[in-house]
């Protein structure tokens, strides 16, 4: 017997989209028409991948497309992709909410899901009932929910509150109790979608190592959706991910983070001529292209927290010798500038021979590079100048470029709740007893 | 080697397959359900379960007034305050079986949209937690019945067609919920159905012996009887009256047609029912 306990196969969904109205009842009896003179199903071979960004003209669309992989017994396996990936469609077929269109999933043993907060309370009853309403939902016999009951109240700290209605607890004790009731139930598989963001840091800390115990010390199998890289890097030995509804790689964690970080090429890494926004132009020289570059992957917009940024300037110098500098706001998300840099010899790690200088016409490319692990897990804007000599006649490109600081883990080893602060930096640290 | 897989989810099931051991497997659900509606309904009310008694008191007064005294339709020799209070309490417990089940998908779609749990729990769970509700009629029932006794002598008849009662409950319920869930399996998709019900139960209540006997249908219109004979639940609340007070028209062969009218719905409901559970969160 091998240890493999979910198998999934082929697994497919599609989804209809529009309204449900005449339109779909004229669908409905064809297909019935269809399956009645043992055909197959004539709008399962339509039906387009499932990219939001683009309109396709296919009424149908296809969340799921051929999935198979094997998940072992003991495995904590992390679900990543960007919005609309299908990770939450995979988990609803997984936990039963929704069946597959085609293919197949096999699973041994029992299966706690834990898809939004507070699946299944009753506002109106207390804590301790809605526990065992809870329990009772995801399978559990009542003798059992009784054995475990304490340790649920305990771990969700809501032993005040135990006999008031749920209704009256915050929102952050109603997941306490939620993530507690799954986590503490003895079913073989649990299933936890992107539902800890509610918490506060401390306690998202306590799921996760909770979460780490149940699959490492209890053997029970975990599958986890995040958006959070860090927790997923700490939690989950491998990882699936999911683009557009297909399975793109299920591997190491490590890897598949990085492949997912790698995949965030996709559009604004580099603006280029008219397409660059300036909000005023300078009659001495003009913006030709605006990059963003990682030293490994080339233009990107999604960075990894321990990798160099390179910002890259190319612009035409119209007239003859001018004195042109390029200069680079960095701002935060909510455009509050964290620092502004230009290539002044004396404000740079390396002399640019080129600053000060009179500039013959013609086209020049600037570098500026923003170390590894300096920038937080954020967001970040930049803004672009060219300025001559007298500091007038500037050219602005306002917040052009966009990109985004992605976790790896790196820097989690201790601890992943939110990291505080708009830069990162590794700074050194030392303590001595006095 | 052949593996042995506790679970296997696909897109279709087999049409026989009931799922009633998972079902089973669910049963304390299915009481903490039955807990809950019954509990949580009267929550922040001051009366509480009274609230089950003050609606059929004052029907059974207007029934009284209008059909009894205005339009002076006889009652089988009932007492007529005993004739509509048995008759409400019966058909109070079919028509809210038959309503609420007939749209658990829609109303639960929140929980069944987050986690699994056999679907037909709920609509057991409501046919229940309703008998409770039936309960507290039937109670109410009684002590007007000693009432009757105690100041005008009306008597009390206890016979051993009093233990029909259970079977005849369990009739009522077994169509409601039949009834209710092949409905509920329509629901999901086209909403029409649900629409359709509501003045389908109003209607249902002239057509079914509640405020008239069976006895006087068949002295006044004897050319519609075909009518009252297709209706399963004509021969259960005459069955009923029967066992309570001893008068009315029973006649075992619409009992039996009964019974296999609810074997039939509820064979129809339960395939129904489980062929729609597993995509209706995508239509509903």
């Amino acid at each position: 017997m091998s240890d493999t306990v979910i198998k999934v196969e082929n697994l497919s969904k599609q989804y209809r989209l529009g309204q449900i109205g005449t339109g779909s009842l004229a669908h409905d009896i064809n297909r019935w028409w269809y399956t009645i003179r043992g055909k197959e199903d004539p709008y399962l071979k339509i039906g387009e991948t499932n990219d939001r960004t683009k309109t396709g003209n296919s009424q149908y669309v296809w969340s799921l497309r051929d999935i198979s992989f094997d998940i072992k017994r003991g495995d904590a396996v992390g679900f990543i992709g960007r919005n609309g990936a299908g990770k939450s469609t995979l988990l609803k077929v997984l936990s039963r909410v929704t069946a597959p269109t085609t293919g197949s999933v096999k699973i041994k043993g029992r299966v706690a899901s834990l898809l939004e907060v507070g699946t299944g309370f009753h506002p109106d009853l207390s804590g301790r009932e809605n526990i065992f309403l809870n329990g009772a939902i995801l399978g559990m016999r009542k003798h059992e929910i009784k054995r475990k009951f304490d340790e649920i109240v305990d771990f969700a700290g809501v032993e005040k509150y135990i006999d008031t209605p749920v209704k009256r607890y915050s929102s952050g004790m109603y997941v306490r109790l939620a993530f507690a009731v799954a986590a503490y139930l003895e079913s073989e598989i649990l299933i936890v979608d992107e539902v800890l963001a509610v918490g506060d840091a401390e306690f998202q800390k306590k799921c996760l190592g909770k979460m780490g115990e149940v699959s490492k010390g209890e053997g029970r199998t975990v599958l986890f959706v995040s958006h959070n890289m860090a927790a997923i890097s700490n939690l989950c030995t491998k990882s699936v991910l999911l683009k557009h509804g297909m399975l793109q790689d299920f591997d190491d964690t490590r890897l598949i983070i990085d492949r997912y970080i790698r995949s965030g090429k996709e559009s604004g890494a580099e603006v280029l001529g008219s397409d660059i926004n300036t909000s005023k132009t300078s009659s001495r020289a003009n913006f030709s292209a605006l990059r963003l570059v990682s030293s490994i992957r080339g233009l990107t917009t999604n960075f990894a927290i321990d990798e160099e940024i390179s910002i890259e300037f190319e612009y035409e110098v119209i007239g003859n010798d001018s004195v042109v500098t390029p200069s680079i706001h960095l701002l935060d998300s909510l455009g509050t500038c964290i620092l502004s840099t230009f290539n002044a010899p004396s404000a740079s790690l390396i002399v640019d021979e080129f600053y000060g200088k009179p500039l013959k016409k013609g086209i020049y490319r600037s570098v500026c590079k923003i170390p590894a692990n300096f920038l937080n897990d954020k967001n970040y804007i930049i803004s672009a100048f060219l300025v001559p000599e007298d500091m007038e006649d500037i050219g602005i490109a306002e917040e052009v470029l966009s990109f985004s600081i992605e976790e790896t883990g790196e820097m989690r080893k201790e601890y992943t709740g939110d990291w505080w602060g708009i830069i990162r930096p590794k700074l050194s640290w030392k303590t001595q007893p006095i | 080697m052949k593996e042995h897989w506790d679970l296997e989810i696909k897109s279709e099931s087999k049409i026989l397959d009931f799922n009633l051991k998972e079902v089973w497997n669910y049963r304390d659900l299915m009481w903490l359900f039955v807990r809950r509606d019954f509990v949580a309904q009267f929550k922040q009310t001051i009366l509480g379960p009274v609230w089950h008694v003050i609606q059929p008191l004052f029907t059974t007064l207007m029934y009284y007034f209008i059909f009894s005294r205005i339009a002076n339709i006889p009652t089988d020799d009932i007492e007529p305050t005993l004739f509509y209070l048995s008759g409400i309490a019966v058909w109070t417990y079919f028509s809210t079986c038959l309503t609420s089940t007939s749209n658990t998908f829609v109303t639960n779609s929140s929980i069944f949209g987050k986690v699994y749990f056999p679907r037909l729990v709920l609509p057991l769970s409501i046919v229940l937690s309703n008998i409770a509700k039936f309960g507290i009629q039937f109670s109410l029932l009684i002590i007007f019945m000693l009432g009757f006794y105690f100041a005008k002598g009306v008597p009390i008849v206890l016979t051993w067609y009093w233990l029909c009662i259970p079977f005849l409950i369990v009739l009522l319920a077994g169509i409601g919920l039949g009834c209710g869930i092949i409905v509920s399996s329509f629901t999901t998709k086209y909403r029409d159905f649900a629409l359709l019900l509501v003045f389908i139960v109003q209607l249902g209540m002239y057509i079914t012996p509640i405020i008239y006997p069976y006895s006087y249908l068949l002295k006044q219109q004897k050319q519609y009887n075909w009518f009252f004979q297709i209706n399963p639940l004509t021969s259960i609340v005459e069955a009923f009256r029967f066992s309570l007070f001893g008068k009315g028209t029973v006649d075992l062969n619409m009992i039996l047609y009964s019974v296999c009218f609810m074997i039939v719905v509820l064979v129809i409901g339960v395939i129904s029912f489980n062929r729609v559970e597993k995509t209706f969160m995508d239509t509903v």
